[in-house]
């Protein structure tokens, strides 16, 4: 399709892999017509790192570590799959005190990832001062990070059977008190994002997904509830979201708007699930030490910050596993990105583009080579 | 309009978010997983660190009881000293400084 189009003199210029907008390497090769999308190729494949054979070659016990170095916004939620993977095959018990741990931890994370994204997506808009503003705010939650696990961004702390840290009544006080400062200055920040008109003018009806095609492309996480659909797999109760009483958080204006709102929505939702979950957290062990080799096959779907992971995981019975599959939310919007992008204007594609919160580095697990060379 | 102006006035008087690093330095949050070291007089050469190890850093010769420590490789994170039987690792809680060269630290007895 598209080399028809270049014979028709239209005009083809590529976006990225190195462009401010992009915080990772993706490229899209625009086909446009004067300031009009016509065609779009994605090109994939700018950090691929090899980890799946990594894997393999790694202790299953030391594959955690590995796993959480995918992505560095959502890590813990990897080890999490992976660890929760594992624990399938094994049938190992995890310590219900664990569970709790896990899921304030993963909220935490999706804190720390839809704050980065505001800013991020604030930045692409134009809104430099807001970017900042969220960016400062994200510092509380890093420090938590940081109190808890001992580093900002990777956690580190999920093992197989357990978690490896617990927290102490001086730190949950300290977190249901970050949490209400939180709560504060986003409160603070609540009415550019419902009222303000230059966010609405650069945002609504751009990136038009109708609830049909997001499902027929298979879109993924906030993308997919922007879109109407209330498809979120905490709903599915892994971990202890099951006494939480989780409601997915839908929008329904097809378009960026409301994508970024589902996420703004999504901050308010971590907050309340992480202070819910701190009040019914149960006292006991956190580990659960696990001494069987994984030996079967296990898939594993965990709800990130970007939509819905999933871990294929397959041991044979030895320290190596056999295979290590991880699908993540950005390969599934990719399609849905590229519907997104026809026919609006070359100025509107950073917006676009960062309405589905792209995360390459996650994303690049498989590479194509053109005639096995 | 006037809740903006609030903001505004707020930084304007309120101190920056930011410090001027490297000249000041922020203080170590308790609990920072920082640069590890070994106490070779405590350490019995059983090589746990090394098997634990995620990412390889630490190799470990019993005959010639040294340690060899890759600080590049190391990614911090203390599996290896929650589980030194002998306590023989040392963890601080300030992270490492930038370094000219990659270099391999050696621990002998």
């Amino acid at each position: 399709m598209s080399k028809q189009l270049v014979e028709k003199e239209f005009t083809v210029f590529p976006f990225g892999p190195q462009h401010p907008v992009l915080p990772e390497p993706l490229q899209l090769r625009f086909t446009v017509d004067e300031e009009r999308i016509v065609d779009v190729v994605p090109n994939i494949g700018y950090v691929h790192r090899g980890i799946e054979r990594a894997c393999e070659l790694n202790d299953y016990r030391r594959n955690i570590f590995l796993c959480e170095r995918i992505c560095g916004i959502c890590n813990f939620m990897h080890a999490m799959t992976y660890c929760e993977s594992i624990e399938m095959i094994t049938d190992a018990e995890v310590p219900e005190r664990a569970r709790y741990l896990r899921t304030v931890w993963a909220e935490l994370q999706r804190l720390q990832s839809h704050l980065l994204w505001l800013g991020l997506f604030a930045d692409g808009i134009g809104f430099e001062s807001l970017f900042m503003q969220i960016w400062r705010d994200r510092e509380i939650v890093l420090e938590l990070n940081e109190r808890t696990a001992g580093h900002r961004i990777h956690l580190s702390t999920c093992a197989i059977g357990g978690t490896r840290k617990d927290m102490d009544h001086e730190l949950i006080s300290r977190y249901s008190s970050s949490m209400e400062e939180l709560r504060n200055r986003i409160d603070a920040i609540a009415p550019v994002f419902y009222k303000d008109k230059a966010v609405q003018k650069k945002t609504v009806g751009k990136g038009i997904l109708p609830k049909s095609r997001a499902v027929a492309l298979g879109a993924a996480g906030p993308t997919i509830r922007g879109s109407g659909i209330p498809q979120d797999l905490r709903t599915l109760s892994y971990e202890a979201y099951r006494e939480l009483d989780f409601e997915p958080i839908v929008h329904d204006g097809e378009d960026a708007y409301s994508r970024a709102l589902v996420r703004f929505d999504e901050v308010y939702q971590s907050i309340d699930l992480i202070n819910r979950a701190l009040d019914q957290m149960p006292k006991g062990p956190i580990l659960q030490k696990n001494t069987v080799f994984p030996s079967g096959v296990a898939i594993n779907r965990v709800e990130q910050p970007r939509g819905e992971v999933v871990y294929y995981v397959q041991g044979n019975g030895t320290i190596h596993l056999e295979r290590c599959r991880v699908r993540t939310p950005t390969l599934a919007n990719i399609p849905a990105l590229l519907e997104m992008l026809m026919g609006y204007e070359v100025p509107d594609i950073p917006t676009i583009v960062l309405s589905i919160d792209p995360c390459m580095s996650c994303t690049e697990r498989i590479t194509y080579v053109k005639g096995g060379k | 309009m006037p809740k903006m102006l609030k903001n505004v006035l707020k930084n304007l008087l309120s101190k920056p978010a930011t410090v001027n690093y490297p000249y000041v330095k922020p203080d170590p949050v308790p609990g920072t997983r920082g640069r590890i070291s070994f106490d070779m007089a405590r350490c019995d050469q059983c090589q746990d660190c090394e098997r634990l190890c995620p990412s390889g850093a630490i190799k470990v010769f019993p005959e010639e009881k040294r340690v060899e420590y890759d600080p590049f490789r190391c990614i911090y994170c203390h599996l290896c000293v929650e589980n030194c039987m002998q306590r023989a690792i040392i963890a601080e809680e300030v992270s490492r400084s930038p370094e000219y060269e990659k270099k391999k630290e050696n621990f002998e007895d």
